[in-house]
């Protein structure tokens, strides 16, 4: 086996994974809301990067941006308007709500753009292969290795060391402490919300070249999406980062080794994990 | 309104002793995926149907065709077995046709044994089908058709030692898995490892299995995944892992350069070599008629792959039972009819089904994918005549 390269492409999945789920789990820990439909704001993005793409002509970067921009916007809206009724409902409310949320979202996508998968039209310095010396790999996957850490990066110093990210971590460990000393936390909610709907339209348009992008993308990647958030655990960046790197690599090197039962090893690894871990990673005890 | 259906009546009694006879009237079955991942494929498949009418109206001589068209939806089987049952029960259809995927066949297979109505397979290719119902016969192929072909094409066109095998871990795939080592190993080749990859009903990333294809250094890669957007995936993937560089050829059944979705392949598949029983750029006189007719009815982007040249011919197959039958159409009636059947005005070259196994025996076409004129085109480099069912003819595991 070729270990650098089975690494790295597990790795660049991994990547993949950690930018879509990272906002789940920040709103996830932030109001304890199960977002289920979290991977229908990442097809919208990847569909809205690559029509763009194809219809107005915009360069990849441009596109990401423009798919970040959207996203968010929809997302504010749809949160003020439908997910704000539930935030006080039971959790079988809420899941009800956003799985009937995706279907809505597949069946939008499938009248409007057509049942068939989309490809993305990569520039051609991320088209190909990349000599790194030692080895030559594929561009692009590096490209996502280099996106994903200079994104956990910026996330990390955001949540570390602004006002912003105290305040989001104040209130994912203490709501009612944080909100009686003066947070407004249903704000910093639809910020927070904005951003990690915003990173999953990224997520679904990096990703795309990779995890494919067609109406049931929701649907199909939603068990990964969960099981890095509740590996990582709730509210936490880097452990989120740590578990999509986990289960991208995991995923990957097991397809490479067992074939035949690949997917099987990494639901029965989560189930192991987590009977030995139920608050994640790097989740506190009792939280 | 009493007096008014009299009236009707007798105007249509008076119109009947006019021509002599009621023109019959034939139903037909059409269960495809209309939506979900198979609904490109429903789309050719109906097209193929269309077509054939079109550019044929005399076929079905005096009598009338009535198309009732079902969705089969997802490839699993169950919801094509309830369209199957509806149209036997509640559209008392005559025959059915279709079924993109095989276990839609698979799950009819009953149905129409108990109903006794015929069955035209227009594409779903595990080898056994037939052999499930003395019902069934089957216009498209059947995965050893090309598979076996290609075995033995890899040991002495391509000259390749070494293979590996990936395919979609469901029946068509793992028949052409067991098809290609057949025909490879019995020519001197050696197949180093098969790695099933994914289902059929999603694209997976197929980086991890290429991966480990990469790392067995084999002659060839052989690859078996549904047509379209998992062809795509392969291709790229392929490209995008240095496969190539590395002195390792993909090779595989045209499912994987289907023509519909050629030209989204990109540079990567340049040298691709596949055989098939068809591809649009054939060149003889029906195929060109049908080519440029598809063309001219939906658009100049448009293209006939083998999906809809076996609609075309599963209908030219139905014309034909019906015309022998004088349109009271029966099972038993139909397999007769069918049996031995030949056509020389398909786009794919002449058929004919087997009066063994009702199964069809045709031409399998050896192309290498080129680009001309930025074009990606499939230039032709050898035919194998008159090929039939291998699984059934060695007798090879449930083909027995």
């Amino acid at each position: 086996m070729d270990l650098i390269s089975t690494l790295l492409g597990g790795l660049a999945s991994g990547m993949v994974l950690f930018i879509v789920s990272v906002g789940l789990s920040v709103t996830m820990g932030l109001m304890g809301f199960v977002n289920l439909a979290h991977g229908g704001f990442a097809m919208l993005g990847g569909y809205a990067i690559v029509l763009s793409m194809r219809h107005w002509g915009l360069s990849f970067p441009a596109a990401l941006a423009l798919g970040f921009a959207a996203v968010a916007a929809l997302s504010v809206v749809l949160e003020r308007a439908l997910y704000a009724r539930l935030y006080r409902a039971s959790e079988l409310d809420q899941v009800l709500f956003t799985i009937g949320l995706v279907f809505v979202m597949i069946a939008t996508v499938t009248l409007a753009v057509g049942p068939e998968s989309q490809r993305v039209l990569l520039p051609a310095w991320l088209d190909g292969q990349t000599d790194l010396g030692f080895l030559r790999y594929r561009s692009y996957s590096l490209a996502l290795i280099a996106c994903g850490t200079l994104l956990m990066l910026a996330l990390w110093l955001g949540f570390e060391r602004t006002r912003i990210g105290a305040r989001i971590r104040a209130a994912v460990d203490n709501r009612r402490m944080a909100e009686s000393l003066g947070v407004d936390v249903g704000r910093l909610f639809t910020f927070t919300f904005a951003l990690g709907s915003g990173l999953a339209a990224v997520g679904g348009g990096l990703g795309a070249e990779i995890l494919g992008l067609d109406p049931q993308y929701p649907l199909r990647y939603l068990a990964y999406f969960l099981i890095v958030v509740a590996v990582g655990g709730l509210g936490r960046v880097t452990g989120v980062f740590f578990a999509a790197l986990l289960i991208g690599v995991l995923d990957f090197v097991l397809k490479v080794e067992f074939p035949k039962g690949g997917t099987m090893f990494i639901y029965a690894l989560t189930l192991a994990f987590l009977l030995a871990r139920p608050q994640g990673m790097f989740g506190k005890r009792g939280a | 309104m009493k007096t008014r259906r009299l009236l009707l009546l007798a105007l249509a009694a008076g119109c009947c002793a006019a021509t002599g006879a009621l023109a019959q009237t034939v139903k037909v079955g059409v269960v495809l995926p209309f939506t979900g991942v198979g609904a490109e494929f429903g789309q050719q498949v109906d097209r193929g149907i269309q077509m054939f009418m079109k550019l044929n109206p005399t076929a079905f001589g005096s009598y009338k065709v009535e198309i009732v068209k079902r969705d089969s939806k997802n490839p699993s089987g169950a919801e094509a077995k309830t369209a199957v049952q509806e149209l036997i029960t509640q559209d008392r259809v005559d025959i059915l046709t279709g079924f993109i995927y095989s276990p839609d066949a698979i799950a009819s297979a009953s149905l129409v044994t108990e109903a006794k109505k015929p069955m035209v397979i227009m594409n779903a290719g595990t080898a056994w089908i037939t052999n499930l119902s003395p019902m069934i016969s089957r216009v498209s192929f059947s995965m050893w058709h090309s598979g076996f072909a290609m075995g033995e094409a890899a040991a002495k066109i391509v000259h390749a030692k070494t293979a590996v095998v990936g395919y979609s871990d469901f029946p068509p795939g793992k028949d052409s898995l067991d098809a290609f080592k057949r025909g490879f190993e019995a020519n001197g080749g050696k197949v180093i490892d098969a790695i099933p990859m994914g289902g059929p009903g999603q694209v997976p990333d197929f980086t991890p299995f290429f991966q480990r294809a990469k790392d067995k250094k084999p002659d060839v890669f052989f690859v078996f995944v549904p047509a379209g957007d998992h062809a795509v995936g392969v291709v790229r993937t392929y490209g995008a892992l240095g496969m190539r560089q590395a002195g390792i050829k993909l090779i595989g059944q045209g499912d994987i350069t289907q023509d519909i979705k050629l030209q989204s392949m990109g540079d990567d598949a340049v040298g691709l070599i596949t055989v098939h029983h068809y591809n649009a750029d054939l060149d003889n006189p029906a195929n060109k008629r049908l080519v440029a007719a598809w063309k001219q009815e939906y658009g100049a982007s448009a293209t006939p792959d083998f999906m809809g040249v076996q609609g075309y011919d599963g209908m030219a197959a139905i014309a034909h039972v019906v015309t022998t039958l004088k349109g009271r159409v029966d099972a038993e009636g139909a397999m007769q009819a069918l049996k031995g059947w030949k056509f020389d005005a398909s786009p794919r070259g002449p058929i004919m089904i087997d009066p063994v196994t009702r199964d069809i025996v045709m031409n399998e076409y050896l192309s290498e994918l080129v680009k001309v004129g930025g074009r990606l085109v499939q230039k032709n480099i050898g035919v194998i005549r008159a090929v039939k069912d291998m699984c059934k003819e060695l007798k090879e595991g449930r083909c027995k």
